[in-house]
């Protein structure tokens, strides 16, 4: 415990200081901020923007958040550092996780409350956000763990969240593209945000979060397994 | 009681064996160096010993332990310097340094102290980015400082550093030397292995050629000691420390021709090239 606690204050402090990772938490609940206050237009859907960023929050901020601390730490050579300090690789996913976790969680608080959201309503975004930064963030370490450094990182992490922040928009507007998004977590999400208050995800959203959450697990054991943290 | 007992040695990358065989016994308290070039494998045999590798041929025991077997409370009793360890850029020295103290469960004061130690605490809140070349490494000195170790690994800790700032670091070297830290140290600096070093072993292709004190070394091999020869017109020779050399000379001297003589002792160099037949930067 006193090992995940030392990385996760030590991300904390590093947070304002580092901009590549300080704009992936901070972007979208600005934008979010900004466009729910000022852009109203007739026949525009309630929660628009809310719901919209949301959606590209989880398929971006973690995943990249992760990759990049991860990538950047094996480029840098202080994830060794740590490791001859005795901090056991799982240590340091946990401190790294649940750091980015919560302040992720911050954000899809911000973006929230910005929504006309019911208290029952906001508890089932923030549950299914939750879920949703979980499986970016196995992602964004399996990214990290595959990756000699930051910019192999950058390369393997932007068309990934590139796919989960914009397939489920690009699925509005094409339904072939659609029935394959049915299969993305974030799609689910996006569907699930979009339901009026009070009602809860459908079975298919919930199976295709779980395996997503099993893949996403899966590919970070393997990778994990091949690669070590070295 | 030695520090550290390495028994026949083995490592391998796949068919390439990079140590082979390395015997060696190490006393507490003294300042043991590994010399060789480039490939030598002086760092495979540091990250053995310090548990950064795992599988390995024969046995290696460090403060009376296995070290492929070393917990964590073993792991605050060795300090690693390595030229591939890395500092938080964008933390101060301070932040840096009271991370470990965190990790490693001591008080944060360390941190300040080993700062203090090796001059850092007028920097103690300078980024680490911002470190030149010699303050990073005093930095990095720092953090092996902190736990007070009781063996230290330093590999090539002056390496690209001037003069003034190596002379700091060997200072900070005695001094832990003199408080009954064990220190192996890897170089490739045959003046520091000889001014720092009470044993030192010439490493090549993974096989220890040479062991002994620095002197002892070059005392043994004595028949490389060379003549310098400068004649009244002008002319300078080189002699081998042979009997013909000392007739030769003696004609010189007879026939008035002598100016100067010196003799150029053997030095680490030397003596791993008369063993190996490269030199310590091929």
């Amino acid at each position: 415990m006193k090992n995940i606690s030392a990385i996760f204050f030590r991300q904390l402090k590093d947070t304002i200081k580092n901009k590549s990772v300080l704009i992936q938490f901070l972007m979208f609940p600005m934008m979010t901020l900004i466009m729910e206050n000022t852009i109203k237009l007739d026949n525009m859907p309630p929660n628009f923007f809310a719901e919209l960023y949301a959606v590209m929050y989880v398929g971006m901020a973690p995943l990249t958040a992760v990759s990049s601390i991860i990538a950047e730490e094996k480029e840098k050579n202080t994830l060794r550092v740590l490791l001859m300090a005795n901090v056991k690789p799982h240590e340091y996913m946990l401190g790294v996780g649940s750091y980015v976790w919560l302040l992720c969680m911050a954000g899809a608080l911000v973006i929230g409350l910005c929504a006309d959201y019911s208290a029952l309503a906001m508890v089932g975004y923030m549950l299914v956000m939750a879920v949703g930064f979980v499986i970016s963030i196995l992602a964004g370490a399996t990214v990290g763990l595959l990756s000699p450094g930051q910019m192999a990182a950058t390369s393997i992490s932007v068309p990934m969240m590139t796919v989960f922040s914009f397939l489920p928009m690009i699925a509005m507007f094409n339904s072939t593209i659609e029935k394959i998004a049915k299969f993305c977590y974030t799609y689910q999400i996006k569907l699930f945000l979009a339901l009026p208050d009070g009602d809860i995800m459908s079975m298919s959203g919930i199976i295709v979060l779980a395996c997503s959450f099993a893949v996403a697990v899966t590919a970070f054991i393997i990778s994990y397994k091949r690669n070590g943290l070295e | 009681m030695y520090s550290i007992a390495i028994d026949k040695v083995t490592k391998s990358f796949g068919s390439k064996e990079v140590l082979s065989g390395i015997d060696l016994k190490i006393k507490k308290g003294e300042i043991f160096g590994l010399l060789g070039p480039s490939g030598a494998g002086k760092t495979t045999l540091i990250k053995i010993l310090t548990g950064q590798t795992e599988h390995y041929g024969g046995s290696a025991v460090i403060l009376g332990k296995e070290a492929n077997k070393m917990s964590g409370t073993d792991h605050t009793r060795i300090g690693i310097m390595m030229d591939n360890f890395g500092v938080y850029e964008r933390m101060s020295c301070r932040e840096n340094l009271r991370l470990f103290a965190g990790i490693y469960g001591i008080s944060k004061t360390a941190a300040d102290s080993a700062l203090a130690e090796v001059g850092l605490e007028k920097s103690a809140k300078t980024a680490a980015k911002d470190l030149s070349k010699g303050m990073r490494s005093r930095l990095q000195l720092a953090r092996a400082f902190m736990t007070s170790p009781d063996i230290l690994f330093l590999d090539e800790p002056t390496s690209g550093l001037d003069p003034v700032m190596t002379d700091a670091i060997h200072k900070m070297i005695l001094a832990k030397k003199n408080e009954g830290c064990t220190i192996f140290l890897t170089t490739h600096n045959m003046a520091e292995a000889a001014e720092l070093c009470d044993h030192t072993a010439l490493l090549n292709n993974g096989v220890i050629v040479e062991y002994g004190e620095p002197a002892e070394i070059c005392r043994r091999y004595d028949r490389l000691k060379k003549l310098n020869i400068r004649l009244r017109d002008g002319s300078e020779i080189i002699l081998e420390n042979s009997p013909q050399s000392a007739d030769e000379i003696a004609g010189y001297i007879s026939e008035g021709k002598l100016e100067t003589i010196h003799s150029t002792e053997p030095d680490l160099e030397a003596v791993f090239m008369e063993l190996t037949g490269r030199g310590f930067a091929d």
